[in-house]
């Protein structure tokens, strides 16, 4: 699904990313852990088209990023830190202009539906500047997967979310997840990466250094293996 | 045929914000109002000279009001990065460069429609020349402004000051038009002898609009990359 | 995928680039500047004849002409290594694009400073607005615009891609501007100055052509000199710059 050969990135004479291999198989979950600045969201930027790598090739669904930008944007869900939103607009005006930006058939009745799901009904109609961060995380989560995407790529999704905020994300996740998409979730939250994902990678200094499978959600795993990563080195 | 969709709909959602909040339209006219009665100050309005200048006027208020909203369309993007949302759907920089200029353009317009008619009126002018003509280079010449001007906001918006940084990138390189377009609107107000003269001059703004849109529409990718 | 981008590419390429030119390019360059100046220098002063009605204060013109040869000549460069560095992104490109820009700026200001003083003699005004000086203002306004685009914060090659891109479409405006405001100036007042400014009273003596060429000839080759003087100073700032972000990255670990 996603396959990443020697990919770099530099900025500014410093190397943010140092040749990263990574293939990723349909329907995998994939969590991405490491230390600040160790270009986790420069890796889910770059597989959004965001940025533009160094150098290396990023292939998804067998389609050259490059070559295909359009084609694999289609099939992108992208939910960075920024909520993407626009401020004086309604959820669903919000949502209605995402979707038939994605060229969404019915954007307006999936839009309603996905504010549902959500559990903002209420607000349907409300400008979203008005809204907590919790609230505002929630639409932002329905507006990244508003087209149905086969790829999911969250960047520190769980941060600063309410209980209820929570709930609903994984809730989305684990849902797209039975339809067969593939979600790369950078993140802090080693109890969240451990109960949702399958496979776990660290990332540090601009390198994989540890890519294991989790096994029946086990944080103590998790917390393990990050510890001897970041202790061994330092 | 997709390029053209997505950028209708990018206009229309910028249109339709600004019909909701309603802020950089007025905005935009209280300017230009400002500006004629500051000019009011500076030339007497009952005094016939005061005709030779009205071309400048129109012209005045067209670069800088268009600046205060060419400026906006791109920093109002900026906010919860939704440039980005725009830059990571299946769409080319090409189509969010279109669909800016079609959202400035139409504002600009609008800002004309009153503003113009408005300065007329309060400058006693009596339209000497033709109306049709006076429209074409109106629309000519705003063009030309507003695709450069769309493309160099989209430049200066890297910048923290893009406010400071983009008046300073605008005037110089639409120099030509600005020249062009008052030479034609003062032939068209005043003498509608010289009226080749005047189309000449609308020929050749023509020209740098068809230029420029093109070189625009090419580059704007690099100006867009994150 | 073409193979250049799989090429993990080393941190600063560049610097072994100037090393080995370092040589013997700058003293070359100088030496000629040396030469080439003098000569220009005693053509001008000595060689041409001087002009019967301006006197002495004609020869600013060669210094006038010069400086505006290379001032639109280094833009022409600035644009030739925006695109260059557009298409292949390597730093050099850029350094070699900004040190031409400010070159340009330089030496607009001597056309700017020197165009007056010239006019006041030939036509007893400080400033005319004439096609050519109005074009170079407009010039010097847009590469202005150009440098601050490069005082931008942020990282290098956001600001090198937005300054490329600013740096091809100044030039491309170049002769539009000049064209437009040929064609007002003799739609307002027709041919007031014959055929522009650098002809006194109807052609040119050969002793000044001679004097012309050759301080025109200086001033490229001084160009030469700098273009590379900049961009080694460049280079070097990068490499410092370079060397104190591996320190910092050493303190770190």
């Amino acid at each position: 699904m996603i396959d990443i050969t020697k990919l770099t990135k530099q900025a500014d004479n410093k190397l943010i990313l140092r040749g990263i291999d990574l293939k990723v198989k349909k329907g995998e979950t994939l969590a991405i852990l490491g230390p600040n600045g160790a270009g986790k969201s420069t890796l889910l930027k770059i597989m959004a088209g965001l940025i533009k790598p160094t150098s290396g090739l990023v292939k998804m669904k067998g389609l050259d990023l490059r070559k295909n930008a359009n084609e694999v944007k289609k099939s992108i869900g992208y939910l960075p830190h920024a909520s993407l939103l626009y401020d004086h607009y309604s959820p669903l005006e919000n949502l209605v202009f995402f979707g038939k930006l994605y060229r969404v058939d019915n954007a307006e009745e999936r839009a309603i539906q996905l504010v549902k799901e959500v559990e903002l009904s209420y607000f349907l109609h409300d400008p979203v500047k008005n809204f907590s961060r919790g609230m505002i995380q929630r639409i932002a989560i329905a507006r990244a997967i508003i087209h149905n995407p086969e790829i999911l790529l969250l960047d520190e999704p769980h941060t600063g979310l309410d209980q209820g905020a929570m709930t609903i994300l994984n809730n989305v996740i684990l849902s797209m997840k039975e339809k067969g998409t593939t979600t790369l979730m950078v993140t802090h939250d080693f109890k969240q990466a451990a109960e949702i994902c399958d496979r776990i990678i660290i990332l540090k200094n601009g390198k994989i250094v540890d890519d294991f499978t989790v096994k029946d959600q086990s944080l103590g795993m998790v917390t393990e293996k990050y510890k001897i990563q970041m202790e061994g080195v330092s | 045929m997709n390029l053209l969709k997505s950028s209708l709909l990018l206009a229309k959602k910028d249109l339709f914000s600004e019909w909701k909040t309603k802020q950089v339209l007025v905005t935009q006219i209280i300017f230009a109002s400002l500006v004629i009665v500051v000019f009011s100050f500076a030339f007497d309005p009952s005094n016939n000279m005061t005709k030779a200048v009205i071309p400048g006027i129109i012209w005045v208020i067209i670069v800088f009001a268009g600046v205060l909203g060419l400026n906006r369309s791109i920093v109002s993007e900026q906010r919860n990065e939704t440039l980005h949302a725009l830059l990571v759907a299946p769409m080319a920089p090409a189509g969010i460069f279109l669909g800016k200029f079609l959202s400035n353009f139409t504002m600009i317009i609008i800002v004309e429609i009153i503003a113009i008619p408005f300065l007329f009126l309060l400058f006693d002018f009596n339209m000497a020349g033709s109306i049709p003509y006076f429209i074409l280079i109106i629309f000519v010449g705003s063009f030309g402004f507003v695709s450069i001007g769309t493309f160099l906001a989209a430049l200066a918006g890297n910048s923290k000051s893009s406010e400071m940084l983009l008046p300073l990138l605008l005037f110089p390189i639409a120099s030509p038009v600005l020249i062009g377009v008052t030479q034609a609107t003062r032939i068209i107000l005043s003498d509608m002898s010289k009226l080749s003269s005047a189309l000449a001059w609308t020929q050749m703004v023509a020209s740098y609009d068809v230029i420029f849109f093109v070189i625009s529409l090419f580059l704007i990718d690099y100006v867009l990359e994150v | 995928m073409s193979m250049n981008l799989e090429r993990e590419k080393p941190v600063l390429p560049e610097t072994k680039l100037s090393e080995t030119k370092r040589s013997y390019l700058p003293k070359v360059l100088l030496g000629s500047t040396i030469v080439t100046m003098l000569t220009s220098i005693y053509f001008i002063f000595l060689y041409a004849e001087e002009e019967k009605t301006m006197g002495a204060a004609q020869k600013i013109f060669y210094f006038h002409v010069s400086s505006a040869w290379v001032a639109f000549f280094a833009f022409f460069v600035t644009c030739v290594f925006s695109i260059l560095f557009l298409v292949k992104r390597q730093r050099i490109f850029d350094t070699y694009a900004y040190v031409s820009a400010e070159i340009g700026v330089v030496f607009t200001i001597i056309v700017l400073t020197t165009g007056p003083i010239w006019a006041k003699s030939a036509w007893n005004t400080w400033w005319v607005w004439e096609p050519r000086l109005i074009t170079t203002l407009i010039l010097f306004f847009i590469y202005i615009a150009y440098i601050m685009i490069r005082q931008m914060d942020g990282v290098w090659d956001k600001k090198a891609r937005l300054a490329s891109v600013f740096g091809i479409i100044g030039f491309v405006d170049v002769p539009i501007v000049f064209f437009a405001i040929r064609w007002w100036q003799t739609k307002l007042h027709p041919v007031v100055f014959g055929e522009g400014s650098d002809q006194s009273g109807g052609g040119i003596a050969p002793t000044m052509l001679a004097a012309l060429l050759i301080s025109i000839l200086a001033f490229t080759v001084l160009y030469g000199y700098l273009l590379n003087k900049g961009v080694t100073l460049e280079n070097m700032k990068i490499k410092v710059e370079h060397y104190k972000e591996k320190l910092r990255a050493d303190m770190e670990n």
